[in-house]
């Protein structure tokens, strides 16, 4: 995982250290009281003075979800300004009085760009939402409910692994009338099953733990120790599988509005400003599709690389890396 | 027998006896006869699960296939006998479940149906989009996939040096890239301003279909083949690049470096031999990816394929059409995953000989799903 920015000042022979990371710990004392002593007294200890790597992930997710929201706020303040038109300006290259230049129509490209960020965000946000809720409790259901429960719920997640997800996006949001519902509901019902999988694992090696056993002898319900002892074990991976659903969903969004079953062209959205720029490409006006699609990918990165962080943080598996 | 061996034997016994299998499927062939029963029985209840999802689900769709074919103007002119005529065309009155039977009946005779949007019988209107398809999704699979290894190869043996940053970063960049928007780039760069590629379509225009040339073909399948695997590329090369991290620091390579082995050397006779069957099942796996982004590089490219009828087919409503396109993708990953469960085994051959088919499908759908977990958007 090479989310961190490594470490690459090492005074001293660099590979050994990559190789065996382990030996650190042998020599702990000097190192955090060495300022950057050049003359290599203590061999272990860094040039450069950095923060420990779980703060420095906290403060890289923090720092990426924020640049979010202000992505957000940005583009519902602008709305305004991303569908007025003004025949004066159309066709502008980019430059400083339009940063993404304009469209045919004189739109500013940049606050289309920021507003159907906006959109998409928000449509990802509550689409993996409802998708991480299904599931939860389908997973929970798979590993609780017994054997039938299990085969029926692990066959669900065969049938929609089995037809390529664009595929069954594209007919949910068809069955649904298209539009932002549609497209919602298709990201929502298709993204659940490896979410899903990992709850069901989970839960099925905690339904195995002492303490679980512990409280059912003591008389629990299977409800109530699914709420009280379940949930909180879970509930880590969850999280993290919640937010590495949001790039995935967010992607999925712009892709089936840029095939014409998503949100309306009346919305900003990405795929709506993607699909309209095709017809201009061949004309050479490249920066309708190059720039929106940048701040796109932007925006998925940074989803990816908070997902990440967290794991990182609260994933126990991970978080020696 | 080891312990080991007996405590997993006895943790599949019970099954064993649930299942009361006759004496045959105890032998070596009749436990692969097994197999291959349960194989094709899960294949075809998958394909009537789809095909009946696939069919509600145009079916309930507020869009009326009248309105969305007939243009506003044309429908408002029309007289109501010819409205009548087009909704008895598009079966848009009868209820859901009778035109399922009627379906499925005529599914059972090998009877596909009529596409209503191209007015042709659906296999006519589907197999040369299956052929151009499939020449697409198979040059992207191999390129993606000899690309991939290749890469994640580089990048172990340069561990955290430059060429494993670069290569990683490319990955993780790939693996947020919408493939439609990459599309559109290459469209910009290659076609518009380089003028190097055509800038869509499957042919030539104004050219016969019998004077299409082969090269022609390949010069029209270039640029959506290479979109597609370079998008591809992310998933496969991180992946090649661990094992090959593992594979590089383990004791026989140790071995053959003090023997004085060189690095070229080690990686085509240990790297290469360890790497080649995970990265073919990864690959396999890896179909239903390649299959979604297949739709959306034909849009791009107006190439005409499967991808492309299904966006057709959805927009105008066409039901039999959008069915059998659900039904014959998912087909197609049916095999794909099967394929990587087997190969599945053929890698780990602990599997193979405990003759648990159930074990060689956890296996497989759990490297599926690591697979999964990469490429968001296809």
């Amino acid at each position: 995982m090479p989310e961190l920015p490594a470490p690459v000042s090492q005074p001293t022979a660099p590979a050994p250290q990559a190789a065996a990371p382990v030996s650190q710990p042998t020599v702990p004392a000097p190192q955090a009281a060495a300022p950057a002593s050049p003359s290599g007294a203590v061999l272990h200890s860094p040039l450069r003075r950095r923060l420990p790597n779980r703060r420095l992930a906290l403060v890289l997710f923090v720092v990426m979800l924020s640049l979010l929201a202000a992505v957000v706020c940005a583009g519902i303040a602008l709305a305004p300004t991303a569908t007025a038109t003004d025949f004066s300006q159309k066709n502008l290259s980019p430059g400083l009085g339009h940063l993404f230049g304009t469209d045919w129509m004189g739109r500013d490209m940049f606050a289309r760009t920021t507003a159907g960020l906006a959109t998409s965000v928000l449509v990802g946000l509550l689409a993996a939402g409802a998708s991480a809720c299904i599931a939860l409790v389908l997973g929970m259901v798979a590993a609780l409910g017994g054997k039938k429960a299990d085969g029926v719920v692990l066959w669900l997640v065969d049938l929609v692994m089995g037809i390529p997800h664009i595929l069954l996006i594209l007919l949910i949001s068809f069955a649904l009338g298209k539009g932002f519902w549609g497209v919602a509901v298709g990201v929502a019902l298709t993204h659940w099953t490896s979410l899903a999988r990992v709850v069901r694992a989970e839960v099925i090696q905690c339904r195995q733990a002492p303490y679980v056993a512990l409280a059912r002898r003591l008389g629990r319900g299977p409800l109530d120790v699914a709420a009280r002892h379940m949930l909180p074990a879970v509930l880590p991976q969850f999280l993290v599988g919640l937010i590495l659903l949001f790039p995935h969903a967010i992607l999925h969004e712009a892709a089936i509005t840029f095939l014409g079953f998503g949100l309306p062209p009346e919305l900003p959205a990405i795929g709506s400003i993607l699909s309209e720029a095709v017809t201009y490409l061949s004309s050479g006006m490249w920066w309708l599709a190059l720039l929106p699609g940048v701040a796109l990918l932007a925006a998925v990165l940074l989803f990816d690389r908070a997902g990440a962080c967290l794991r990182s943080l609260i994933d126990p598996y991970r978080a020696q890396e | 027998m080891t312990d080991k061996a007996q405590q997993l034997q006895g943790d599949v016994r019970p099954v064993r006896r649930v299942l009361r299998l006759p004496r045959v499927f105890s032998s070596p062939f009749g436990a692969s006869a097994l197999f291959v029963a349960r194989q094709l029985l899960r294949f075809a209840l998958l394909l009537v699960a789809v095909s009946i999802v696939a069919f509600v689900l145009v079916s309930v769709s507020p869009i009326d296939p009248v309105q969305a074919n007939v243009g506003q103007a044309a429908y408002l002119n029309m007289s109501e006998a010819k409205r009548e005529q087009l909704v008895q065309y598009w079966g848009s009155g009868t209820p859901i479940w009778e035109r399922y039977g009627a379906w499925a009946q005529a599914i059972l005779h090998g009877d596909w149906g009529t596409s209503l949007r191209f007015n042709a019988p659906v296999p006519d209107v589907l197999a040369p989009r299956l052929a151009s398809s499939l020449a697409l999704m198979t040059s992207a699979w191999l390129l993606s996939g000899v690309l991939g290894v290749v890469l994640g190869i580089v990048a172990a043996v340069w561990r955290d040096r430059w060429p494993d940053r670069l290569i990683k970063g490319y990955c993780f960049v790939l693996a947020s890239t919408p493939t439609f928007w990459l599309g559109l780039v290459f469209l910009v760069v290659f076609a518009v301003w380089l003028g190097w590629f055509p800038l869509g379509f499957s042919v030539p225009i104004g050219v016969s279909a019998s004077e299409v040339t082969l090269a022609q073909s390949i010069h029209h399948l270039v640029l959506p083949a290479l979109t597609l695997s370079v998008v591809g590329v992310a998933n496969i090369a991180l992946h090649t690049r661990e094992k090959a991290v593992d594979v590089l620091q383990s004791d026989y390579v140790r071995q053959a470096r003090t023997r004085g082995e060189s690095t070229p050397s080690i990686v085509m006779r240990h790297g290469l031999r360890n790497l080649a069957l995970p990265a073919l099942t990864l690959q396999c796996a890896s179909i239903s990816e390649i299959f979604g982004g297949s739709v959306l590089v034909e849009q791009v490219f107006s190439y005409p394929g499967l991808g492309q009828a299904a966006v057709t087919a959805g927009l105008g409503g066409d039901a039999p059409l959008l069915v059998a396109i659900a039904v014959l993708s998912a087909a197609i990953v049916f095999v794909g995953n099967l394929a990587a469960n087997i190969l599945y085994g053929v890698i780990d051959p602990r599997i193979r000989t405990r003759r648990s088919s159930l074990r060689v499908l956890r296996r497989g759908e759990l490297l599926a799903e690591e697979a999964g977990e990469r490429r968001p958007d296809a």
